[in-house]
């Protein structure tokens, strides 16, 4: 079997008396779309926190390109390739979206203490930022402040900079929240192929999304997975349609 | 620099503004009123000082409460080095004092830098409330520092009995000086603009916004806003030097959490952030002072209005009133 380029194991995270993850394994293997689904405050969120250091485990152990990262911080992290969008987007509001993404390209590139060049004239970030910009479909709007994109432009946005860091995995926090059909379908699209560049962790309400793209699923309920598989083997799964999806499958 | 060259409003209006702050004191030295010169010198000074905030305010946005003590720091380093090149007394390891500016500066820069190194190494772990206390704490230790240091004068100050030298002028002429004065504001502009332009300044000014997205493209908040930090009190410790210059003297009142405040309420007077924001607000502070502190002692209140006024409604401060909303590329 191949080695997995993400590996989590016994995953531990506790607010106050709530276990927020209770014992979390899991795995993401070279090419696929891993699901993560899971009712409302499940701990689909805090799990990503965790993976990606914005928040710290309590125990277990997170590896990631063959190298534990469970200590290491965010940005140390995101440099050794974990991308990720926030279910909530994360963007710098006063800048472009084309900014924004400079940003990620100037982190990528190597230093930011380069303190005298102008950016908006610097065409190997503007250049790398554009082509970053058009994958996703936000050509058109990439000089606007992104405080003034609508919501779902914010999540492309998002992506756009994940892209950007030449990132290893990819850990999505629901990129179809507030999307719209048009909008789900053509970001379902481009997820299909974007996971050949690299794998992706999937975190989504969106069923007709997830049973179109998951390889596997893994279903997390009250912070512990209760079933992992392939979308028949979830559809099928009869706690997994009492805990969650009910009529849906 | 094309940004910067651009005919927009904003430029018109900085342009206008240095002009200004030009023609008053070749005016004034025509006219034979040297008080004005002194005025201007002192709006370019205080401009200059809080145009080194700037960089950690309006691009950092760190609420640094203590940049008074970059500013005395430098006004001290004039001070010191200047009593020991008349005494002759050695300073440290065996070194002369100095009454050359240049000396002055540079040594005001690397000091007042290192200083602000190690007071953000710490500060900066802290943000919000515990950032702006934690550098009022470390401001009020300097200052009391210096009011117990009687080998510099103490509570009553050090006097340069004569300002410093540079190279070729007659600094003690006070259009000479304003000039050197100027020119070190328009280097320092200069500087911000390049900065605020630059990679650097794009990851200071997105830790400003978004923390959380800096870190996650890979690049360490902390580092981008130390440095940040350190840059910005350099830069007002220059400004402290030629402050002492400018009054042949130098007290622990340059050090004081007055002089903290007043840096800050410049910057959001003339508007947070923006390239000619200091100097605007130097302005706009310095001429209320001398037009109502000759009329009252409580010009301090009608400040504190206007201030409030400009918090309230006019967020962009004066500049941004008249060039309208700063954009960010
Ligand atoms: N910082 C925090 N402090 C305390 N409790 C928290 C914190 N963050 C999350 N929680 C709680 O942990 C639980 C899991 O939250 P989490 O946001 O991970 O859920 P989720 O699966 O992402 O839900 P959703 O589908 O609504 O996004 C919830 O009960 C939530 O209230
Ligand atoms: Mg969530």
């Amino acid at each position: 079997m191949v080695e997995p380029v993400l590996q989590i194991s016994n995953l531990v995270k506790n607010f106050g008396a709530l276990r927020a993850t209770d014992g979390v394994t899991l795995d993401l293997r070279p090419g696929e779309i891993h699901a993560l689904i899971g009712p409302n405050g499940a701990g689909k969120s805090t799990l990503i926190h965790q993976i990606c250091g914005t928040l710290r485990q309590d125990s277990g152990t997170i590896r990631f390109a063959g190298q534990d990262i469970g200590s290491l911080g965010v940005a140390d992290r995101a440099r050794l390739g974990l991308g990720r969008t926030f279910q909530v987007s994360s963007i710098a509001p006063d800048f472009s979206g084309l900014r924004n993404v400079m940003l990620a390209v100037q982190a990528k590139q190597g230093s930011s203490f380069r303190f005298f060049k102008p950016v908006m004239r610097d065409r190997s970030l503007i250049d790398t930022a554009m082509a970053m910009l058009e994958r996703v479909g936000l050509t058109a709007r990439a000089r606007i402040p992104a405080a003034e994109l609508s919501h779902g432009e914010r999540r492309q946005l998002e992506i756009a900079m994940a892209l950007a860091l030449g990132s290893k995995a990819f850990l999505l926090d629901e990129p179809m929240a507030g999307m719209g059909p048009e909008g789900s379908k053509s970001l379902t699209r481009f997820l299909d192929t974007l996971r050949q560049e690299a794998p992706i962790l999937l975190v989504e309400h969106d069923m007709d999304a997830v049973f179109a793209l998951a390889d596997r699923i893994s279903v997390l309920v009250y912070g512990r997975i209760i079933a992992t598989g392939t979308v028949e083997e979830i559809r099928r799964d009869p706690t997994v349609r009492t805990a969650y999806l009910g009529d849906h499958a | 620099m094309r940004e910067i060259m651009i005919v927009t409003r904003e430029n018109l209006i900085n342009l206008i503004l240095a002009s200004l702050l030009l023609a008053v004191p070749f005016a004034a030295d025509a006219f034979g009123q040297p008080f004005y010169i002194t005025l201007a010198t002192r709006i370019a000074i205080l401009a200059l000082a809080a145009t080194g905030l700037n960089l950690a305010l309006g691009l950092g946005g760190l609420v640094s409460f203590g940049h008074a003590a970059f500013f005395g720091i430098g006004g001290y380093v004039a001070g010191i080095l200047a009593a020991h090149a008349f005494s002759g007394d050695p300073l440290v390891f065996g070194l002369p004092g100095s009454k050359q500016m240049w000396v002055i500066w540079i040594v005001a820069l690397i000091l007042s830098g290192l200083v602000g190194l190690a007071i953000g190494a710490i500060s900066l772990r802290t943000s919000g409330v515990y950032f702006i206390m934690i550098t009022l704490a470390f401001a009020q230790m300097v200052y009391y520092f210096a009011i117990s240091w009687p080998a510099y004068g103490g509570e009553d100050g050090l006097s340069i009995l004569v300002r410093n030298q540079f190279p070729g002028v007659n600094t003690m002429r006070p259009l000479t000086f304003f000039l050197i004065c100027y020119v070190i504001l328009l280097l320092a502009l200069a500087l911000f603009a390049l900065i605020r332009a630059s990679r650097f300044g794009t990851a200071l000014q997105a830790a400003r916004q978004n923390e959380v997205r800096v870190a996650t493209v890979g690049i360490q908040p902390y580092r981008i806003r130390l440095t940040g930090f350190a840059i910005s009190a350099a830069v007002t410790g220059l400004a402290g030097a030629l402050f002492a210059d400018l009054n042949r003297f130098v007290s622990p009142s340059m050090l004081s959490w007055h002089m903290s405040g007043e840096l800050i309420v410049l910057i959001i007077l003339g508007g947070t952030g923006r390239l000619f924001g200091p100097l605007a607000g130097a302005a706009l502070y310095v001429i209320f002072e001398y037009a109502l502190g000759g009329l009252t002692e409580r010009w301090q209140f009608f400040l504190g209005l206007i201030l409030l006024v400009v918090v309230l409604f006019a967020r962009g401060g004066l500049l941004g009133l008249l060039a309208g909303k700063a954009r960010h590329g």
